[in-house]
């Protein structure tokens, strides 16, 4: 269980992991000692699983397309869905994997350079897995949001009074 | 034309902000730590009920007391967070900001050689409205010594028989300050000895960051001696709206509702709709906001800690109020000198009443990389006015 000190410190961190363990301390009065040690066992455990830069690839006209693909899988006795998943997520060009509830199994984001290389993977690499049934592959066309953070539109500007009292 | 103010207007003086408002605009790229409201936006679901209550046609009057629908809400929200217990139907007045409320209460229940403490620092309104309703002001002064917290042997010092009301503002603008249950324990003795009413202007209560807030109200006996004011501007960022309100006895909400009538008919529409739904579900985007400004004002009291400046650590509202007495310059010249050169505004505490003198208001409703690029400012204003002392 997470304590409300911890719960503040991962979410400070969830916000902007480039905060060092001394910066970390003087926003939430924990000593940089302790957020150190908690860091460190926070990625021990996994809770923790990375530090990234969250970039908005449309903005740097690099060429890039994704797709959502929904997949129909048979399960297997005793494994259930992990087994394939376990498989397909070693994918580089899967960057994202969910089981679903629904009428499909398993939801994957698929990214490559082009709809080329992103139809070639799943008729050559995803359709004739030996558990898959079926997919339908929906290109993504644009993102407006992602991962919490809006990225089309303007960004909204407050116009406050300077000095109010 | 002057000549045609009515006196007790023409000698009001005009709010110690106003100077310092004039300068700041006429500068250019100026970081303002100014601000006494919000940097959030009011959170998506409220501002889209107001949409759609627009969008349904919802612009007409209200009954003068405000949507039934929201002082319910409000009853139910001030016996959850505070375990106060008021009847929607005579004890809660929705009002048009929580400042009207506090003119309401004034008007209602002041009259010429009635006596108001005000404490010192406080907001800037109560004693301009003491003064339009016929009464005068007297001056509590709270100090930094005991963390601004309101005092009886200071309460004593100013009380005279003519006394009528005390305000209480905690957590309080400027200083952050709070007041325990073991604060409000003595006032409550001294308000009960006197027979005296209290506006406990409870606006930022929820911004309370070390334990919950304790309403004066919530203390035995005062429940009936308080007008409890609040609105959704400070916690729900909501201060464009002007949607408060005060809740107390039957009689007194009773006066104060047809003052109200006369003079506002209604708080507007689409406000009250939007705070019913604040209420509702806007919790989590308020308390995220709440630990927004928690981590915020760590950062500005070591910030002004690490200069060498006294700073007391405040544990409600969003300011932050260092002692600025070792640069050996007043508020006043502190900020218009700070402004001057470092283009930083911060507001004199003297604007606040005279015991803020020794002091600057510094609101942390900033963004981080602001708040630490003015801190950055000041650091190098204050080295500099400490090297070169006269």
């Amino acid at each position: 269980m997470l304590t409300d000190e911890d719960r503040r410190l991962l979410k400070l961190i969830a916000q902007d992991c480039r905060l060092k363990p001394e910066e970390l301390s003087i926003q939430t009065g924990l000593s940089p000692d302790y957020i150190k040690k908690r860091i460190a066992e926070w990625e021990k455990e996994k809770v923790i699983v990375g530090y990234q830069p969250m970039i908005n690839w449309a903005r740097t006209g690099e060429e890039k397309v994704a797709a959502l693909i929904e997949v129909r899988v048979l399960p297997q006795r005793g494994y259930g869905f992990d087994k394939i998943a376990k498989r397909l997520q070693k994918y580089p060009e899967i960057t994202s994997l969910f089981l679903m509830s629904g009428g499909f199994d398993l939801t994957l984001l698929v990214e490559g350079k082009t709809m080329q290389d992103v139809a070639l993977f799943v008729a050559e690499k995803l359709a004739p897995h030996e558990h898959v049934q079926s997919t339908a592959t929906h290109f993504l066309l644009r993102r407006y949001k992602q991962d919490g953070v809006e990225l089309m539109g303007e960004e909204e500007t407050i116009q406050r009074l300077v000095v109010s009292p | 034309m002057n000549k045609y103010l009515a006196s007790h207007v023409a000698t009001l003086p005009p709010s110690g902000i106003r100077k310092f408002f004039d300068l700041v605009a006429t500068m250019e790229d100026v970081i303002s730590l100014g601000v006494g409201e919000p940097d959030f936006v009011t959170p998506w679901t409220v501002r889209e009920s107001g949409i759609f209550s627009l969008e349904q046609g919802q612009t007409m009057y209200t009954s003068n007391a405000g949507l039934f629908e929201l002082r319910d809400e409000l009853s139910h929200h001030l016996s959850k967070t505070l375990g106060l217990m008021y009847d929607p139907h005579q004890e809660i007045l929705v009002t048009t900001g929580a400042s009207e409320a506090v003119d309401l209460v004034m008007r209602a229940i002041l009259e010429p050689g009635d006596v108001v403490l005000v404490p010192d620092p406080s907001y800037v309104s109560y004693a301009p409205c003491a003064i339009m309703s016929g009464a005068s002001v007297r001056f509590v002064s709270t100090f930094a010594k005991d963390d601004f917290r309101m005092r009886v042997e200071e309460l004593e010092k100013v009380y005279t028989p003519q006394t009528k009301l005390l305000v209480l503002s905690y957590p309080n603008n400027p200083t952050g300050a709070i007041m325990n249950r073991e604060d409000l324990l003595p006032i409550a003795e001294f308000v009960e000895k006197h027979d005296l009413l209290v506006l406990a202007d409870d606006i930022y209560s929820d911004l309370t960051y070390e334990g919950t807030h304790v309403s004066f109200a919530s203390i035995p006996g005062m429940k009936d001696r308080t007008l409890f004011i609040s609105g959704f501007s400070k916690s729900y960022a909501m201060t464009g709206w002007r949607i408060g309100y005060v809740a107390g006895h039957a009689d007194l909400i009773g006066g104060m509702t047809r003052i109200h009538q006369y003079t506002m008919l209604c708080a507007p529409i689409m406000g009250q709709i939007s705070a019913i739904e604040a209420l509702r579900s806007a919790t989590d985007a308020k308390n995220d906001m709440i630990t927004e400004y928690d981590r915020r004002r760590r950062l500005m009291v070591h910030g002004f800690r690490s200069m060498g400046l006294d700073c007391f650590e405040p544990l409600g509202a969003f300011y932050v109020f260092p002692d600025i007495s070792k640069t050996k310059l007043t508020s006043e010249e502190f900020a218009e000198q700070l402004l001057k050169t470092e283009k930083v505004a911060v507001v004199p505490g003297t604007a606040f009443g005279p015991s803020g003198e020794g002091h600057i208001r510094c609101s942390y409703a900033y963004s981080t990389e602001q708040l630490l690029e003015a801190l950055k400012r000041i650091t190098h204003f204050v080295e500099e006015r400490l090297a070169n002392l006269p």
